[in-house]
């Protein structure tokens, strides 16, 4: 295996072959904001949160899908990409009801982190206040599209670790929507196993445990690291 | 020539409010309006939501009670369920209950009533406020705001938040109680109830000054409503509806407040935003009625503690009461019933116990939740579909129930002290303060805090100024 050696923000760093920009900059204790991004899971670069300013290319590149190479200079945190990433934000909750005082997941939710620590105080662009349903058909859990991202965790933990693929995106730009399924309400899908992988990896208060009032709701991801490390090291423990 | 005054904005009450007085061609006031300007269309923002979200989301009705629209929620919420929430969840309701019934009296009286009882109605508008009560009375202004902070503590201690806690829940709360934090807010307990006679002895010292102000601000007849246990005790969150006339004759008893739609109407003005409620058997406008501290005390046979007892019969030595000025000494006597109450259920070991939710899926698509608000009677109706979704809300506000008497109240007041030919400051005060009276909670959002701007203009029909006195 031949390590790589680069440089991400001034600090000398090694990463494997196989490594992606965001993996060497974690694992090296620099932390790249992210929201699609998720332990386990494939990366899809939905969220772009996640751009980085490398040295001799001319656009920015997601960090989670950029392989690592040798004599790279990278640079996470400049003043530009701290700016990229605040609209980012900005936009996301200009585009659905992020209501966060009356959220299920107020105070546990990565959109609010995010928001938080990139110092989102307004938002300069105008809200969409699109009508969007609230879904709690299923018996156990429960989706509010207006909190939703489009991150697409649902979808893949649904897909690459359940295998049931229950959840997908239907439309195309801003009128993507998760839906189950080919658009059925949650609680009559065929596919779904009721495990409930993606209210847990959800950012968001989008999916939720049904029966959570403001602020109840806290995820546990704990399940995820059990089954990644027992599928790539085939080790059984939690 | 007719004429019109408008009093805009009505300062220190909670939220937006003018006021109009007709003005007759002899230069008498032939008629008034109490306007509230504000709309807010809560009703309409939970249809859709999860049923349980109400708690939360109720709460952001008031900065000032969120408290109690959490209660009432969260009843109506466990009506869905169909399920009793946990006797220690019960306390906890309770005792927040009256902490908020401590804080927002206290916030009344002291913050902004006070400085009318004790600087004058006359007293010039700059000082007219809590701060010139603090430079005149700082020791008594000072225990105020301990009394405020005091039920403002209680609910953070136990709720984890001030304002909008997220602790309400459909078949209980979210929080439990702990011996530390119940040892630290009955520590606090002599402190209040010390603040609570202090107050107390001081309306008795004063209140021979305002015989002519009860006399002409707001004393008329009208029904009392409150809900109250089986033996009469006022009950602030589980009681039945109690309905006496201004002799004190009970007209209706038992009543269920699950079905206040029976026999509580709303109607609407063009000229205000909120709703005019009206006691179904009399029709509009005869059936109004008036709740908050002055009905339940008049509605009540005992307080259901010794201290509050006392001061109930001394209250109604004469039988009912029926001056709006009396809603400020009936604030204090609800005062010192919720600091004795408060330390009942302190001492509580049940409040202690771990189980404090009820878990239940929906069983059923209709609930309403009533309590008793700092400022009366407060219900929520919620319908929603097979899943829990709302489909509908009708909040019927403590506020709105006065409604009818508080136009009455302003009324009264300026035919009494409005002199349309020459307007003076104190004059106008007193319409506000008959609004004050009442505690409105208009927009359920914060105080405003010593002067707000406020010009009052009287016109002839053909729009023309012809006085003006401001206050900016």
């Amino acid at each position: 295996m031949k390590v790589k050696t680069l440089e991400i923000d001034g600090k000398l760093v090694t990463g494997g072959p196989e490594e992606t920009i965001f993996q060497a900059a974690w694992n090296n204790g620099i932390r790249i904001p992210r929201l699609c991004h998720i332990g386990g899971l494939s990366d899809i670069g939905a969220c772009r949160l996640c751009l980085v300013e490398v040295e001799g290319q001319n656009r920015l590149l997601a960090s989670c899908l950029t392989p690592v190479e040798e004599g790279m200079k990278v640079r996470t945190n400049t003043e530009s990409l701290r700016r990229y990433r605040k609209l980012l934000i900005e936009l996301l909750f200009a585009e659905r009801n992020h209501v966060c005082a009356v959220c299920v997941a107020n105070g546990a939710c990565e959109l609010q982190d995010l928001a938080m620590s990139l110092g989102v105080t307004h938002i300069r662009v105008p809200s969409q206040l699109p009508h969007l349903p609230v879904d709690i058909s299923h018996d156990r859990f429960g989706v509010d599209h207006n909190r939703c991202v489009l991150c697409s965790r649902c979808l893949r933990v649904c897909d690459e670790v359940e295998g049931a693929h229950t959840w997908d995106i239907a439309g195309r730009g801003r009128k993507s929507m998760m839906v189950c399924d080919l658009g059925e309400p949650w609680g009559v899908s065929q596919s779904c196993t009721g495990c409930g992988k993606c209210v847990q990896v959800c950012p968001t208060g989008a999916l939720f445990l049904k029966g959570k009032t403001v602020g109840e709701m806290r995820k546990d991801r704990s399940f995820l690291n059990f089954i990644v490390t027992a599928r790539e090291k085939h080790i059984w423990i939690r | 020539m007719a004429q019109r005054i408008l009093i805009n904005p009505v300062s220190r009450i909670e939220g937006h409010a003018k006021v109009s007085i007709f003005v007759d061609d002899h230069g008498k006031v032939q008629s008034t309006q109490l306007h509230i300007a504000e709309f807010r269309g809560f009703e309409k923002i939970c249809v859709g939501r999860p049923f349980h979200e109400m708690p939360g989301l109720m709460s952001r009705v008031c900065g000032i009670c969120p408290v109690s629209h959490i209660v009432a929620s969260a009843k109506a919420c466990d009506e869905l369920l169909s399920v009793a929430p946990p006797l220690a969840a019960v306390l906890q309701r309770r005792l927040i209950n009256d902490a908020q019934l401590l804080q927002s009296h206290a916030l009344s009286f002291f913050h902004l009533s006070s400085p009318d009882l004790l600087l004058g109605f006359d007293a010039p508008p700059e000082s007219r406020n809590v701060f010139g009560v603090l430079e005149k009375h700082p020791d008594l202004a000072r225990r105020g705001i301990r009394l405020r902070q005091f039920g403002q503590t209680v609910i953070e201690r136990i709720t984890g938040k001030r304002i909008h806690p997220n602790w309400g829940a459909p078949g209980g709360v979210l929080s439990k109680v702990s011996e530390e934090m119940r040892d630290e807010l009955l520590a606090w307990i002599p402190e209040a109830r010390e603040t609570c006679k202090a107050a107390m002895d001081l309306w008795k010292g004063i209140a021979d000054r305002f015989t002519a102000e009860a006399e002409h601000m707001g004393k008329f007849d009208s029904l009392f409503l409150a809900t109250v246990d089986d033996d009469g005790v006022v009950d602030y969150y589980n009681g039945k509806l109690r309905i006496v006339d201004a002799q004190g004759a009970i007209v209706a008893d038992g009543l269920d407040p699950k079905e206040y739609y029976e026999y509580i109407g709303e109607a609407c003005e063009t000229y205000s935003f909120m709703k005019f409620p009206y006691y179904k058997p009399l029709g509009y406008p005869a059936g109004m009625y008036r709740v908050g501290p002055l009905a339940r005390l008049n509605v009540a046979t005992s307080m259901g503690t010794p201290w509050a007892d006392a001061e109930l019969a001394e209250f109604k030595q004469r039988g009912t009461v029926n001056e709006s000025f009396a809603y400020h000494p009936a604030r204090l006597v609800e005062m010192i019933g919720a600091a004795e109450r408060i330390e009942r259920i302190l001492e509580d070991p049940e409040l202690l116990t771990e189980t404090t939710r009820s878990r239940a899926f929906l069983n059923r698509q209709e609930g309403v939740g009533a309590s008793e608000a700092p400022r009366g009677t407060l219900f929520h109706h919620y319908r929603v579909d097979s899943n829990g979704l709302m489909e509908h809300a009708n909040l019927l506000i403590a506020t709105a129930n006065n409604n009818l008497a508080m136009q009455r109240a302003v009324q009264q007041t300026a035919e009494q002290y409005v002199l349309p030919q020459k307007l003076e400051e104190g004059m106008l005060n007193r319409v506000e303060a008959v609004i004050r009276c009442y505690d409105p909670c208009l927009s359920c959002s914060t105080h405003a805090l010593g002067q707000m701007p406020l010009i009052l203009q009287l016109h002839s029909l053909t729009g023309e100024i012809i006085d003006e006195v401001r206050r900016m």
